[in-house]
């Protein structure tokens, strides 16, 4: 681990007051990647980026990007660059000085400097509007010049603190596809913190999953939706069935029969919408009625009371195709390699 | 009838914030030497008798260095003590914020009053050093209050990506909070300015024989009325009036952007 931007986390812990934030987090990523912290609010994400920045000194644990061990080393001389929620431009300044500002920390002339910037707002789509101000933009052109500003310093690692969350869906889905083809381009290691679990599995090779200032998972984006390491991870990463069942001698009993498990005691058996489906062997869940349906484009999602469990009601994507109706009875299953089984909390 | 009068209401209560001054200026330019009705001017002798006048001048002059010290000063000291408090956790800062804004509350007498006291007992005496001093006490809180309220989270979040970006804390001081706070420092200046230039009671207890033009004008009116002092009046309340529209031109400027 030691190209430039590779980073190791090492028992990362620290606390705001009384609250706890983060309690020994492990995290290595290897240069180049892409990573996404995933978690709910509060769950420590932002305090990780912010130790990883350089903006906060964690109370244990020590930070290294590269080969170089920056704990005590505050953001300014530190090689990472962070694109902040909010923008953060400098509303005094023109585009091309926001963006060349870091150069000019560097001590880069003013000419190279400015070819630079010009550089890096064309990368980001905004190529000669640098005479501009920021408060002449829209979110989404503000998020742009903020990228292009943290990017012109040639970090080894680029941080990225809930960059969409003010954009609409529209302009989102757009820039995750940006951000995603400039980190190809550039080929540095980008850390991105979001709440949101698509926008991690539409741009991350990797995502980890935090809640209460752990790591609760950590993969790449279709292990973690597939096979989440956690009961918490799994609720997290999309809607999921869940089925409670007691386990014993290697077998899980639930109200839909026996699949095989460790451990003893109150388990959860998690199915994943799209998971259950009639004529799917494997788990039989038994004929359910349908309580309602609605047409969703690419599936149809319906609730389901299934007669071997009443009261417990079931969601599902159901292939497209004629919409059913209520009250109608389906004879739903599930296959073996969906299932998910989590000790109950 | 009705809805003569709100206006009619709004008028009476113009004219009686405006009418005094409105007859104080017309009355500067009186030919006379009484500034009573009948008015009989307009005529600039009193303004040119004003500005030949040494005593006079000199005040304006004094006043103007004093107004323009101080707020300098206390713009100064505001903007460190704000920085300070905004910046950083530090140990009773509820405390220092209330203590640096209390001054506020006491009377400009008791202000005065007090210096006195200490710089007779520092052996200092007055003078119109002492005067800017008391300006400043009188000004600091003002341009803490306007300072500290202009330091907000999006400034913050603006210095924390200048430190990202390589920036020393000077830098980040000189690069981005001070350009970004150009408004509020220009309008606590002003503001402070536009109080120090009229204010009587501290100038008067604090200085002996290089008063500021309010003290002078306070000596003056002792010998009677005269156009003359319309004339002082009405070039008083100019300066005060301009320094106020900069504040507001700035504030709102500062809202709208």
């Amino acid at each position: 681990m030691s190209a430039p931007g590779a980073v190791a986390l090492t028992g990362i812990a620290h606390r705001f007051g009384g609250a706890t934030a983060l309690t020994g987090v492990d995290l290595g990523i290897a240069a180049g990647e892409y990573v996404t912290l995933l978690g709910p609010s509060g769950c420590g994400k932002t305090t990780l980026l912010n130790v990883l920045g350089g903006f906060l000194r964690p109370d244990a644990g020590s930070v290294r990007i590269g080969a170089e061990d920056v704990t005590d080393r505050p953001a300014a001389r530190r090689p990472t660059a962070t694109v902040f929620q909010d923008y953060a431009l400098f509303p005094h300044m023109t585009l091309a000085e926001n963006v060349a500002f870091g150069l000019r920390m560097a001590g880069m002339g003013r000419g190279a400097r400015r070819a630079r910037a010009e550089e890096m707002l064309a990368l980001v789509g905004l190529g000669g509007l640098g005479a501009n101000r920021p408060h002449m933009l829209s979110g989404g052109q503000r998020q742009r010049v903020a990228l292009a500003r943290a990017l012109a310093v040639q970090p080894a690692v680029l941080l990225l603190d809930e960059p969409l969350g003010a954009l609409d869906l529209k302009l989102r889905r757009a820039m995750q596809d940006e951000l995603k083809t400039i980190h190809r381009q550039l080929g540095t290691t980008f850390v991105h913190v979001t709440h949101d679990q698509e926008e991690a599995m539409a741009i991350a090779d990797r995502i980890v999953v935090m809640n209460a200032g752990q790591i609760e998972d950590d993969g790449p984006p279709e292990r973690v939706y597939r096979k989440p390491a956690t009961l918490f991870a799994a609720g997290f990463m999309g809607e999921m069935n869940r089925i409670p069942g007691e386990a014993q001698g290697g077998k899980l009993e639930t109200a839909f029969g026996v699949v095989p498990a460790d451990g003893a005691g109150r388990h959860v058996l998690c199915l994943r919408p799209e998971a259950v489906g009639p004529g799917r062997t494997g788990l039989q869940i038994g004929p359910a009625k349908v309580r309602d349906a609605a047409f969703f484009g690419t599936y149809i999602r319906a609730h389901l009371e299934p007669r071997a469990a009443p009261g417990l009601i079931l969601v599902a994507h159901l292939p497209p195709g004629p919409v059913p109706t209520e009250g109608a009875e389906m004879d739903l299953g599930a296959d073996m390699s969906d299932l998910n089984i989590y000790r109950e909390p | 009838m009705l809805r003569v009068l709100p206006w009619a209401y709004l008028a009476l209560a113009l004219a009686f914030i405006y009418l005094p001054v409105a007859v104080l200026v017309l009355f500067s330019f009186q030919g006379g030497a009484l500034p009573v009705p009948p008015f009989d001017g307009p005529s600039g002798q009193w303004y040119a008798e004003v500005l030949s006048d040494e005593d006079l001048v000199g005040a304006l002059w004094r006043s103007v260095a004093v107004a323009a010290g101080s707020a300098a000063l206390a713009v100064a000291l505001g903007f460190g003590a704000a920085l300070g408090l905004a910046r950083h956790v530090l140990p009773g800062a509820l405390a220092v914020r209330a203590l640096l804004i209390a001054p506020l509350t006491v009377s400009y007498l008791i202000v005065g009053l007090g210096l006195l006291i200490l710089f007779q007992r520092l052996g200092l005496g007055p003078s119109l050093w002492a005067v800017g001093v008391g300006h400043v006490v009188i000004n600091l809180p003002l341009a803490f209050a306007i300072l500290y309220a202009a330091m907000g989270a999006e400034q913050e979040r603006a210095e924390q990506a200048a430190r990202d970006l390589g920036a020393g804390e000077a830098q980040v001081i000189v690069l981005v909070t001070l350009p970004m706070l150009a408004p509020a420092l220009l309008a606590a200046f002003f503001l402070s300015v536009t109080l120090s230039w009229d204010e009587f009671i501290i100038a008067f207890l604090l200085s002996r024989f290089d008063v500021t033009l309010p003290v002078e004008i306070w000596s003056l009116l002792r010998s009677g009325l005269s156009p003359r002092l319309n004339a002082i009046g009405s070039v008083v309340f100019l300066v005060s009036v301009a320094a106020v529209l900069l504040v507001e031109a700035l504030l709102l400027r500062r809202r709208r952007a």
